[in-house]
């Protein structure tokens, strides 16, 4: 059975589904990192004065700002690759996302350094309660960031070669719902990388 | 963003990214720098927060297409945007009551 109104718009919403059910999904996860954040304000207000300045500090900042370059980079040839596919360059296509798909391994390799000396200095979520939030904020959007790269691995797959031939405008309506997904990752990490780093 | 799209509205989409691009990289360096400034943290707070909106305002308008996005997904998000801002004050307000602010 045929999953309606993935190529053609509904008439009433004037949106294909899968847009439509991409950002529902996407407000959902406003709501559960806000969460957190709403979390993190109440812990930092509540904390000893300096408590806070003093646990980030031993954070690392040059770390999470080649991050954050890694990850708009990767937001950039996310949309390239949708624009390529609506140029019709298939290969252009697979070149962006596998851009993509370097970039959120590097981020992740990165980050997998950041833990690692934390542990290695005897610092882990039960340290403090600031350890707690940050690695409760950057686990969930490093998970996040797994799931998008599970996904994008299946698009760039040879799989995804049959999938364009058979119904291009299908396969592209499906890369621009990842790569909302994709976008909404790095929009958190935008906030995340001053709040968690930089106050 | 429809579906339908030119070989040249693509192309002019394809510009604006990489200019999108070079303003969040520029930004992201001024947040890293300001980070440095000799201010209060109350300003720092509203100075790092300014420059992540402006950040997330363009992966959004952009990137996401939400400058050109139908009117029933702008509802969801200004539906959401509430709760989100509803759910970070509420704390606040237990917070500032316990606190006989």
């Amino acid at each position: 059975m045929e999953v309606p109104y993935i190529v053609k718009e509904r008439e009433d919403t004037g949106l294909i589904n899968s847009k439509l059910g991409i950002w529902i999904f996407l407000a959902s996860e406003i709501m559960l990192f806000g969460g957190l954040f709403s979390a993190y304000i109440f812990l930092r207000l509540a904390a000893p004065p300096g408590d806070f300045d003093y646990w980030a500090s031993k954070l690392s900042v040059p770390m999470a700002t080649v991050n954050t370059m890694i990850l708009i980079s990767s937001s950039v040839s996310m949309v390239m690759a949708w624009a390529s596919l609506k140029l019709n360059d298939f290969s252009k296509y697979k070149m962006y996302m596998g851009i993509t798909l370097l970039c959120s391994a590097i981020f992740l390799v990165i980050k997998y350094f950041e833990y690692t000396g934390k542990f290695h200095h005897g610092i882990y979520p039960s340290s403090s309660t600031f350890m707690a939030i940050y690695f409760t904020l950057t686990g969930l959007h490093g998970l996040h960031i797994l799931g998008g790269i599970a996904v994008m691995l299946y698009f760039y797959l040879p799989i995804s070669h049959g999938l364009w031939r058979e119904q291009p405008e299908h396969f592209s309506n499906r890369v621009e719902a990842l790569g909302l997904y994709w976008h909404f990752v790095d929009l958190v990490w935008i906030f995340l990388f001053p709040v968690l780093y930089l106050l | 963003m429809s579906t339908e799209h030119s070989k040249e509205s693509i192309q002019e989409h394809i510009r604006v990214y990489i200019m999108v691009f070079g303003a969040l990289a520029v930004l992201t360096v001024i947040t890293v720098l300001a980070s440095f400034l000799n201010v209060s943290t109350s300003e720092a707070i509203f100075l790092a927060l300014i420059i992540a909106s402006v950040k997330a305002s363009l992966v959004a308008g952009y990137f996401m297409h939400l400058i050109s996005e139908k009117s029933i997904i702008i509802s969801i998000l200004l539906l959401t945007v509430f709760f989100f801002f509803v759910m970070i004050f509420l704390p606040l307000i237990s917070y500032t009551d316990h606190a006989n602010i």
